[in-house]
């Protein structure tokens, strides 16, 4: 049966649709409401079911129709990503860009060793994108379209003294992505990776130590990756002064590495 | 449930015949009906709607499934049995109205029912229960079945006619392939003494002229229809050229033999010997805006304003389309759709004046337009009336989706006030509370009724079904 929430997609009201996996807070959010300001129709998806609620009738209030629509979803739960992928297709009738951005970031002190946050910042930040980034991969690979975009960070450009597992799991992410990239690049699948430096949002909230800098909100984060979403882009910082900086910290030896403090 | 068996290899994005619409399917070719059990029995386990699809020749989301199965029956497609002295065909639901007569019409006979094009199948023609343009005449593509087999989807084989399962019979012709899957068709086709048409052309000033000419030209002639020049307005609105068409009689073709032949019959590949016919939508996609399309319409008229009476062969009278192929991509990136809406005689020439008057002040005026004469039907959805047809093709663009869709809502409310009917295989914007007006509750039911029985657990589902009777 249709989803009744949805109007049916016809020649002249065609649907763009799109996929947001972390969309309750912060970055996911914020780039729900542009994509469908931009005249997407979203899935939003996220473990807080209120949330997700709440975000959607906002959106769906402001436009005057159906544009997201909540899945409530835990993406550690790997078992249940094809069949909530498939309810989603089901329900928009095809995919044309999805976005992995849900990750988490648990703080640990200088001398703190915690198997247990490393493995949840693993399994939340690079399992659960390869959960779905299979069966995503394959839609996209059957269908010769489609766009995938993954929330990595400049974090995962380096492996700094406060965060093994988090820049573990970014680096990781993005050498999946590229990997992703190459493989079906030639299948007219593009692969954007984004990464952003400091947003403003529930994860820095928490942090110990408060020296951001270039800090941006969750909205202008999302026009960043929009822009990127809309060029193609392979790769973007988010603002893109980071691109330069991770160049330089990026070339640090690792003799000075070792001594620097963040 | 665990979805990791899923054929994520199978996705394929499937269209509309106008290029304009898109969905992603898992898309399964079967031959066999033991084959097509078998993906109803995965459906059913997997949680996926199924759709039938022949060709794709609908103008909307008839044959489309986004997210689910599509079950393209086309490699279905033998001629089973063929019987040159009573002209009684049986074939498969792949089989094309090309192939079909092809094989027949070498023996003297040509299929009672064709549409616009040969490229649809059997099973697809059934499914919608098309009309030719001997609609007046010989009724829908329907009433020249004698017998059909049709798998449910409950995995139950039926066989049906107009005396046997006579309620699915009518239902499940024109029932969109929603009841079940037609496996064979047994067909009455019509005898023909030539290969060739009597036609005669002759151009119509107005509106009033135009759908006089066609009714009065149709009770003697065995096929009559209409261009009608979309573009024109004021004392020309409504104007255009008819053509009607007879058969030969026995004896009036000196060399049957010869005509008879597929060879004679079919469309030269190069248009002006030249260009392949290929690329020719190349060069027509320049022309295909208000300006260009006015061009080539006012030039068609200046040069029907020349009567004449020729004779043709049947299928370059019937498949006048299938010359250029891929017509259809000459309007571009976002494709075209079609509006066709039937009424009675009496309220015809008044509606539709409305409609081409409220198209140009929108300045959303269609490209092409084609009239015929109908007659109603027994079957369950149909879409015919003691009346007319007009068939608009209009050209949809990034810009005039939105006004587009607004003017067709307002088309619809004038056909409703005027009495008059759609095509499941056409409009792609039917809201179900259209669909509900002209079918009437009775119907819906009705229709609800026979699909509970033949499919319980709603595994055929069409974009098109869930769009318009998903709600009802
Ligand atoms: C250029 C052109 C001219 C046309 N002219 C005419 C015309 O003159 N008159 C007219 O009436 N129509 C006309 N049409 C419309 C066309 O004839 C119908 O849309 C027809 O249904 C297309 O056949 P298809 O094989 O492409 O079927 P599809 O479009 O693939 O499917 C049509 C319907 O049939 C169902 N179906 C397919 N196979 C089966 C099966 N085995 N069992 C049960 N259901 C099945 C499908 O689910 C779908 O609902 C025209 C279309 C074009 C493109
Ligand atoms: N903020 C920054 O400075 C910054 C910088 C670089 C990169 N990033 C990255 O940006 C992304 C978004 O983070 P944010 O800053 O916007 O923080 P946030 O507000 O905490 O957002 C994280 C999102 O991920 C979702 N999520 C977490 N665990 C999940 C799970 N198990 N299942 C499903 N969804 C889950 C959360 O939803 P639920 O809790 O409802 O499940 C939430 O929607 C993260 O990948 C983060 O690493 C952030």
């Amino acid at each position: 049966m249709p989803d009744p929430r949805l109007p049916a997609a016809t020649p002249l009201r065609p649907r763009r649709t799109a996929i947001v996996v972390g969309a309750s807070s912060g970055i996911g959010a914020a780039l729900t409401r542009k994509l469908a300001a931009e005249g997407y129709t979203v899935a939003a998806v996220a473990r807080r079911a209120d949330l997700l609620e709440t975000l959607c009738a906002e959106i769906n209030a402001a436009h005057g129709e159906a544009r997201a629509l909540p899945f409530p979803h835990d993406v550690t739960d790997y078992d249940s990503v094809p069949a909530t992928l498939q309810k989603i297709l089901r329900t928009f009738g095809h995919l044309d860009l999805f976005v992995y951005n849900a990750g988490i970031q648990h703080h640990v002190r200088l001398d703190e060793f915690d198997f247990e946050k490393d493995r949840a910042m693993l399994e939340t930040n690079l399992l659960g994108a390869v959960a779905w980034l299979n069966p995503v991969g394959a839609m996209f690979h059957a269908l010769k379209a489609g766009h995938i975009v993954g929330i990595s960070s400049v974090a995962g450009d380096r492996g700094r003294i406060g965060a093994p597992a988090y820049n573990a799991s970014k680096a990781a992410l993005t050498t999946y992505l590229e990997s992703l990239r190459n493989r079906l690049t030639r299948r007219g699948v593009t692969v954007t990776t984004i990464k952003p430096g400091f947003v403003d949002t529930d994860i820095l909230r928490a942090a110990p130590k408060k020296n951001f800098f270039w800090l941006i909100t969750s909205e202008q984060a999302a026009e960043g990756i929009w822009k990127a979403i809309r060029a193609r882009k392979q790769t973007a910082y988010v603002p893109p002064q980071w691109g330069l900086l991770m160049l330089i910290i990026r070339h640090i030896p690792s003799f000075i590495f070792r001594r620097l403090s963040f | 449930m665990s979805l990791s068996s899923l054929p994520y290899q199978r996705l394929t994005y499937l269209e509309n015949f106008g290029h304009s619409l898109r969905a992603a399917s898992y898309l399964y070719k079967p031959t066999t009906p033991e084959q097509i059990a078998e993906i109803f029995q995965f459906a059913k386990k997997n949680g996926l709607s199924v759709t039938l699809r022949g060709a794709g020749r609908s103008y909307n989301d008839a044959a489309l499934n986004g997210g689910g199965i599509v079950m393209d029956i086309q490699d279905m497609n033998r001629i089973l049995e063929w019987n040159p002295s009573t002209g009684v065909i049986k074939a498969e639901p792949g089989v094309t109205l090309q192939k079909l007569w092809q094989h027949v019409l070498p023996d003297g006979w040509w299929p009672p029912v064709v549409s616009g094009t040969m490229y649809t199948t059997l099973g697809g023609c059934l499914g919608m229960n098309i009309h030719g343009k001997n609609n007046y005449k010989m009724g829908t593509i329907g009433e020249h079945v004698i017998e059909l087999t049709a798998l449910l989807p409950t995995g139950a084989e039926v066989t049906c006619s107009p005396s046997h399962n006579a309620d699915l019979f009518y239902a499940l012709i024109s029932g969109m392939g929603m009841l079940g899957v037609f496996t064979s068709i047994t067909m009455q086709m019509k005898k023909v003494y030539s290969g060739l048409l009597e036609v005669h052309a002759f151009p119509a000033h107005n509106l009033h002229e135009h759908l006089n000419a066609i009714a009065e030209t149709a009770p003697t002639h065995d096929y009559t229809v209409g261009w009608l020049d979309s573009t024109a307005t004021g004392s020309g609105l409504g104007r255009g050229q008819l053509h009607t068409a007879k058969y030969l009689h026995e004896g009036e073709d000196p060399n049957p033999k010869q005509t008879l032949q597929v060879s004679y019959q079919t469309l030269p590949s190069n248009l002006f010997w030249v260009f392949p016919k290929s690329i020719i939508h190349y060069f027509m996609a320049p022309f295909m805006n208000n300006p260009g399309v006015w061009l080539i319409n006012t030039a068609k008229y200046i040069a029907s304003l020349r009567e004449s009476r020729y004779r043709q062969a049947h299928a370059a009278f019937h498949f006048l389309l299938d010359y250029v192929p891929n017509w259809e991509k000459a309007y571009g990136r976002g494709g075209l759709i079609q509006y066709q809406s039937f009424l009675p005689k009496e309220t015809a020439e008044d509606a539709w004046r409305e409609l081409l008057t409220l198209s140009h002040k929108r300045g959303l005026p269609s490209y092409l337009g084609v009239t015929k004469r109908h007659r109603p039907d027994k079957f369950l959805l149909s879409h015919a009336v003691d009346g007319f047809s007009l068939a608009l093709d209009f050209k949809v663009t990034a810009s005039n989706r939105a006004r587009l869709r607004d003017m067709l809502q307002e088309f619809d409310r004038i056909v409703l006030e005027a009495g008059g009917r759609f095509y499941f295989a056409k409009n792609s914007e039917t809201t179900p509370e259209t669909a509900l007006r002209f079918l009437g509750k009775e119907t819906v039911e009705r229709f609800k009724a026979l699909k509970r029985r033949t499919d319980p657990h709603n595994l055929l589902e069409s974009d098109l079904f869930r769009r318009v009777f998903g709600s009802l």
